[in-house]
């Protein structure tokens, strides 16, 4: 019988793509995406490191191929294994995925303008009539130099179950799935106990109904530029409070600057009352 | 743990590559029905009697005992036509049907007041442990061919390798292979290489052969090389 142990190094030697033949050179399993895995590889003609994704299909090299934006992996190079599987090269990101970096990142208008660079290169693949399908912290990689860049294009219908929309389970998506998963997103970034406008902006872009959420993650994006302009949110209709509140936020040096003036007047009256 | 049985081993032979074989299994067809049948327990038969042995803790006989049982059950009480691939994978129906099956034993025994009586172990969960056993018998089956067809088309000493490589407990380094078999180290990688893409086409073989359609293959494929 064969052993734990060997069986690991099987399934391992299995999965492994052969590239010789190639310019790559296999370094380590650096991940597994929802349509395959990546891999460290040297390109020894160019001599530098690259990440090699293996699928079944080239679905997804195709879509990333027509897909040249700062905020999506650029292909370098794409082939076809020995065993009909499809691999392509990619520049190797150098970062940490989204969940590691909000952990790190406790200042809430940091976080919300990490989201918002999210929702730039989505918004242009749908304006190229690419929908991700599968947008989850994990397919998102921060770089070095505060860059977002989005994985994983190309995905089948299937998401993953806790950020796809409820539409995704019968197939038929188009942009606004992404919204919902974006949504889902803006839930971890925002935190629990969020104001009240923000928690507005995830339901309306979480609606169950497609037709109800924000048109595309330009218009997410846009509300929630809105709330941190301190202005007002068209996801949220607000109480006369809140519309003092934020008005008293935007205009604190006013404010700040009147209440010294009263203050001031104050003062004036008072002595020349004496 | 006394050794394993030889039922349904290394020589039996895995279902082709045909998505068929689980629906000829509930075919209305007896002619149909019985080589899917055949074929679906020729498949099964190890990881079964394996998952009984370490989720059960039995003995090499009574485990067979066991397989031996439940393959009679599934045959005479239809356990295969009732399987829907519309609510998951086969493996998965199976190994409920497997549990179900243990545990009228065990009750079947305790009133019996059979000696023997079933005990269920802790540890792994069922599924993972009838997925790992699963894995190793298609692995097992597909290392055994590979080995035949290697021999068959001379390429002995690319089995040798691979065998000295990829199954051994700790193998030893590309160089230390080179100079053993006196080849050269790109030829110790090609000979893996090679292996392996043989080894990854039988696997992927034995997963289609039992398997209802695209969308499961993909499932199980993706399991059993993660």
């Amino acid at each position: 019988m064969i052993s734990d142990k060997v069986l690991a190094r099987l399934k391992t030697a299995a999965e492994l793509p052969d590239l010789s033949g190639t310019r790559y050179r296999i370094v380590d399993q650096i991940g597994r995406g929802g349509m395959g895995v990546v891999y460290l590889a040297d390109d020894v003609e160019l001599g530098r490191s690259v990440a090699i994704k293996v699928l079944d299909d080239a679905q997804e090299a195709r879509v990333l191929a027509g897909l040249e934006h700062p905020g999506i992996v650029p292909v370098h190079d794409a082939g076809v294994l020995p065993d009909g599987r499809r691999y392509y090269a990619m520049k190797l990101v150098r970062g940490a995925r989204l969940d590691v970096v909000l952990e790190k990142t406790p200042h809430l208008p940091d976080r919300l303008r990490i989201f918002q660079k999210i929702c730039e290169p989505v918004a242009f693949a749908h304006s190229r009539g690419v929908v991700h399908r599968d947008l989850k912290p994990s397919n998102i990689m921060v770089g070095e130099f505060g860059e977002v860049l989005v994985l994983d294009w190309g995905a089948p219908g299937v998401g993953t179950p806790q950020f796809m929309a409820p539409e995704q389970a019968s197939g038929e998506v188009d942009g606004r799935a992404d919204v919902f998963a974006l949504g889902k997103i803006l839930e971890i970034v925002i935190g629990i106990n969020a104001a009240k406008p923000l928690a507005s902006i995830c339901r309306r872009a979480m609606e169950s109904d497609p037709a109800r959420r924000y048109a595309g993650p330009l218009e997410l994006s846009a509300d929630i530029a809105a709330w941190l302009d301190h202005m007002p949110v068209s996801a949220h209709r607000e109480s006369v409070g809140e519309r003092l509140v934020r008005f008293g936020s935007r205009n604190r040096t006013l404010l700040a600057l009147l209440v010294a003036y009263l203050i001031l007047r104050l003062i004036v009256i008072f002595w020349l009352g004496r | 743990m006394d050794a394993d049985t030889q039922i349904g081993g290394a020589n039996a032979r895995f279902p082709d590559t045909h998505p068929s074989v689980i629906s000829a299994a509930a075919s209305d067809d007896a002619a149909r029905r019985r080589p899917g049948q055949e074929a679906l327990i020729a498949a099964y038969w190890k990881p079964v009697y394996r998952y009984i042995r370490i989720r059960w803790r039995c003995s090499n006989e009574d485990a067979k005992d066991l397989t031996q049982g439940f393959f009679t059950a599934a045959i005479e009480k239809g356990f295969f036509e009732a399987y829907d691939a519309r609510k998951g994978a086969f493996r998965t129906f199976l190994r409920v049907c497997l549990d179900r099956f243990l545990s009228n034993s065990r009750k079947s025994a305790s009133r019996q007041k059979r000696s023997g009586e079933l005990i269920e172990v802790d540890g792994d969960s069922p599924e993972r442990i009838f997925e790992r056993e699963w894995t190793r018998s298609v692995f097992e089956d597909a290392v055994v061919e590979l080995r035949a067809n290697f021999q068959k088309r001379g390429r002995g000493l690319a089995f040798a390798v691979f065998e000295r490589y990829d199954l051994a407990e700790s193998p030893e380094s590309y160089d230390h292979l080179a100079s053993e078999f006196g080849i050269s180290p790109a030829a110790v990688t090609n000979y893996l290489a090679s292996a392996r893409r043989e080894l990854r086409k039988l696997v992927l073989e034995r997963v289609r052969g039992v398997t209802s359609g695209d969308r499961e293959f993909r499932c199980e494929a993706r399991a059993i090389l993660k």
